[in-house]
């Protein structure tokens, strides 16, 4: 045990050594501005409104106002649920959402959150989406519908406000 | 032994060869001629993505675990934590699940498990709980099947050798715990010679609420005999616990001798509602007693130890018809009823034959005052009154018996190395399967019920030998299946086990998937240091405390860099798994913390503590591969000097 301890110790120090002289060789290549400035241009932007995505989701009824006490219910939903990969004012894990109810149609973004292993895989918005979010996967979840359609709503009263 | 094997196995295969052209009904004939002439290897492969017919929990043992395999496959699905600490998840390392592992003896990391139960309603496995205890330092503990975790430990006090345990009564009234080594009854200091008629052997009651909850109701405080194996009464014999003992001599030392002295021991019949409507009257002495009380809360996940001092100890003599004794040939291990209620049979482990008591003769001979005797004013039946047979040279050691439901019983021979299948009632031997080797406990779903599920038994072999490939000195033990189908016993499948396991447990599949949770609900999380958002994450200092509210999501944890930390804090990790799908979970290892990691199922929280002892940038990071992003899952701490003025911050992404 102490001479596992000890060989560890070494191996420690050699590694912090290793380390110091590596910082002044070279800057990694990774992340050369240009290339990701390419990628960030691409298509989630694109607008689809025809698309209404893959899963349960066929049609939503949506009224010209806003439900106000369910945006609200989906404020809370959105911030315990999905705020830890989505942010609405910038892109963070996921796409940023300021918007979102602008470019995809609400069944599109009910289906994203009910549905997310199979739109990865078979929607081609969702597709693109994923290979500009480093392939990090949206996690499903387990929302209801109605839960899902509550924070579609709050997205819908953030974007009329914003 | 090698030129055997290959002579055998050009046996085989010949007849394989032979076999191959015949028809499926012929070939279904020639059953008996080993697995190879049948088509063995079909009947217990599960083709991928299936599943197995039945769930079987195979007690670990020395690892102090409950290993979970499917049947007819052979193959483990899961090892779940019960006596012993278990790093892969966390359990008795982290500060919820620590809890869980104290006793009066303080905290033990390890424990010997021994004998698994299900939950029984009207006879009938259930699928609620398992039950199981542990021999050394005497608990029980009870395992959900809904989440498959430990919810809940009792110690007995008074215990020592934990072993005639943990069955349940046919509607878990009860499950009880018996004394295997007797002992001075409280404990005290007295000369060992001074065993005789001093010690005592105490067998535990332990009342089962609707929610599973376990209460010792009370304890019989038996004479200081060695109280082995026990089964309950089903049927009409419900209402009765019955008992094997050995060293009726009272032997402290080389029991091996000692111990084997007397032609006959006892099996123990005890009118346990007898007993309940006596204390349910006031009847019994509350006396001093210290064991803990471990209960695990899936709401705050976390567990509490409760210290106990009382206990209800109840004289079998003060309470008139409450206990006797019924000789039993040759120190007897198990304990088996069969699915009637009728026969209770005692495995006389140092005999080749099995006696077989009845109980309505039982009755009969208590209603007769049909004695020889007594022992300790405790009275002794007449041995032929109570006797309704004997299986005659069955083998040699008869340990343990099963049943069919056909009107079979399936009986383990350890020394001969053999199951035996024999026929209830006549008491002829029917069929005879050697197994590999030295079998101890054996196992059909439902076996020790009213309803068994009599297609497949399994044997739990105490020696490994050459049945796998070898891997050194220690082997993992061998379990065999066999089809009970047939009128001939046909086996079909080895395969490894964990641990020793001593007995196990076995359940259709049907009746306990369909409630197996996928996850924990985030909105139903009570942790007192949750972080059911990132929004509530946050690192608090107290004193030399630091308390950080951490999140995982795929793929980073918030927050990822944590600054202000100084050598001589203490650092507790709660993190908090805020996936709400299906097998998602995500892990925590801390550089040089000095305990496990964390396993953390989605929707819950789990702690563990890091005191760090040198300054610099520490890091963290998930151990489970949960995305495509997972090798990018980790963050740092930073850590200065105990007197810096580093100020406390947490961020993820410099927020």
């Amino acid at each position: 045990m102490k001479l596992t301890f000890k060989i560890l110790s070494v191996f420690l120090i050699l590694f912090a050594i290793s380390c110091g002289e590596k910082e002044e060789k070279e800057q990694p290549k990774l992340s050369d501005p240009e290339t990701v400035e390419e990628a960030k241009t691409t298509t989630a932007e694109v607008s689809n409104l025809d698309n209404k995505g893959v899963g349960p989701v066929k049609s939503v009824e949506i009224g010209a106002d806003i439900d106000a006490a369910l945006a609200t219910q989906g404020a809370e939903l959105f911030k315990n649920m999905c705020s830890a990969c989505h942010k609405m004012d910038k892109k963070f894990i996921g796409p940023e959402l300021a918007g979102v109810t602008e470019r995809r149609t609400p069944e599109w973004i009910m289906n994203m959150i009910l549905n997310p292993e199979k739109m990865i895989k078979e929607d081609p918005i969702a597709k693109k989406l994923l290979i500009e979010s480093n392939m990090a996967v949206m996690a499903n979840q387990g929302l209801t519908q109605e839960e899902a359609r509550a924070i579609l709503e709050y997205f819908r009263q953030f974007d009329q406000e914003n | 032994m090698k030129q055997l094997n290959s002579i055998l196995f050009l046996f085989l295969l010949s007849i394989l060869m032979v076999s191959c052209g015949e028809d499926d009904a012929k070939s279904r004939d020639s059953r008996s001629g080993g697995a190879m002439a049948s088509n063995a290897a079909e009947r217990v492969y599960v083709a991928p993505g299936e599943h197995d017919e039945f769930y079987a929990f195979l007690s670990g043992g020395y690892s102090g675990n409950l290993t979970v395999y499917g049947l007819p496959s052979g193959r483990m699905l899961k090892e779940i934590p019960v006596f012993s600490q278990f790093p892969t998840s966390g359990y008795g390392y982290s500060e919820e699940t620590k809890p869980m592992l104290n006793t009066s003896f303080g905290f033990v990391p390890w424990g010997d498990a021994h004998h698994p139960d299900i939950s029984q309603t009207n006879g009938e496995t259930d699928g609620r709980w398992v039950f199981i205890n542990e021999n050394n330092t005497p608990r029980i503990a009870r395992i959900s099947l809904e989440t498959f975790e430990t919810e809940e430990i009792i110690e007995i006090p008074h215990s020592a050798g934990n072993h005639s345990s943990s069955f349940v009564t046919e509607n878990t009234e009860y499950v009880v715990a018996g004394t295997r080594f007797s002992v001075p009854y409280p404990q005290e200091d007295i000369a060992i010679s001074e065993m005789k008629g001093n010690f005592k052997g105490p067998l535990t009651f332990i009342a089962i609420d609707d929610e599973g909850r376990m209460k010792i109701d009370f304890q019989l405080k038996m004479p200081g005999f060695n109280y082995d194996l026990s089964h309950p009464g089903r049927g009409d014999s419900h209402g009765w616990f019955f008992f094997t003992t050995y060293n009726t001599e009272e032997a402290h030392t080389l029991q091996e001798v000692n111990a084997s002295q007397n032609d006959k021991d006892f099996i123990a019949a005890v009118n346990w509602k007898k007993i309940q409507e006596y204390v349910a009257n006031g009847g019994g002495q509350e006396i001093d007693a210290q064991y803990a009380h471990n209960v695990y809360d899936h709401e705050t996940h976390t567990a509490t130890s409760t210290m106990m001092n009382k206990v209800l100890t109840v004289d079998p003599r003060d309470v008139e018809g409450a206990v006797y004794f019924m000789p039993t040939p040759k120190s007897p291990h198990g304990c088996d009823v069969d699915p009637s209620g009728e026969y209770i049979v005692g495995n006389g482990k140092l005999s080749t034959d099995l006696t077989v008591h009845s109980f309505s003769k039982m009755l009969k001979a208590i209603e007769n005052k049909d004695f020889d005797g007594d022992a300790y004013g405790i009275p002794i039946l007449n041995f032929e009154s109570t006797l309704a047979g004997t299986v005659k040279e069955g083998g040699l050691g008869p340990l343990h018996t099963e049943f069919d439901g056909e009107g079979n019983a399936y009986t383990t021979f350890f020394i001969s190395s053999e199951v035996v299948k024999w026929k209830l009632g006549t008491w002829e031997v029917l069929d005879r399967q050697p197994s590999y080797y030295s079998v101890g406990h054996l196992m059909i779903p439902g076996g020790n019920s009213r309803k068994p599920e009599g297609k497949y038994l399994i044997s739990m072999n105490k020696i490994t030998k050459d049945r796998y490939l070898p891997t050194g000195p220690e082997l993992e033990h061998s379990a065999q299946l066999y089809d009970i189908s047939g009128d001939k016993m046909e086996l079909l499948l080895d395969f490894p086990t964990h641990g020793e396991p001593h007995y196990a447990a076995g359940i259709s599949a049907d009746r306990v998937k369909a409630n197996s949770r996928k996850i924990y609900r985030l909105d139903e999380n009570k942790h007192e240091f949750a972080a059911t958002s990132e929004d509530a994450t946050k690192v608090v200092r107290q004193g030399n405390e630091v308390h950080v509210y951490m999140t995982t999501v795929r793929s980073h944890f918030a927050p990822d860099n944590i600054e202000g930390i100084k050598v001589g804090d203490k650092v507790f990790f709660h993190v908090t798994n805020l996936e709400q799908d299906f097998d998602v979970p995500h892990g925590f290892a801390m550089i040089g913390a000095n305990t496990s990691e964390l396993l953390i199922m989605p929707g819950q929280t789990k702690t563990i503590t890091w005191e760090p002892k040198k300054a610099g940038v520490w890091p963290f990071y998930c151990t489970d591969f949960c995305s495509a992003l997972h090798q990018e899952m980790q963050g740092y701490v930073r850590v200065s000097g105990k007197n810096s003025n580093t100020p406390l911050t947490w961020t993820l992404d410099g927020e």
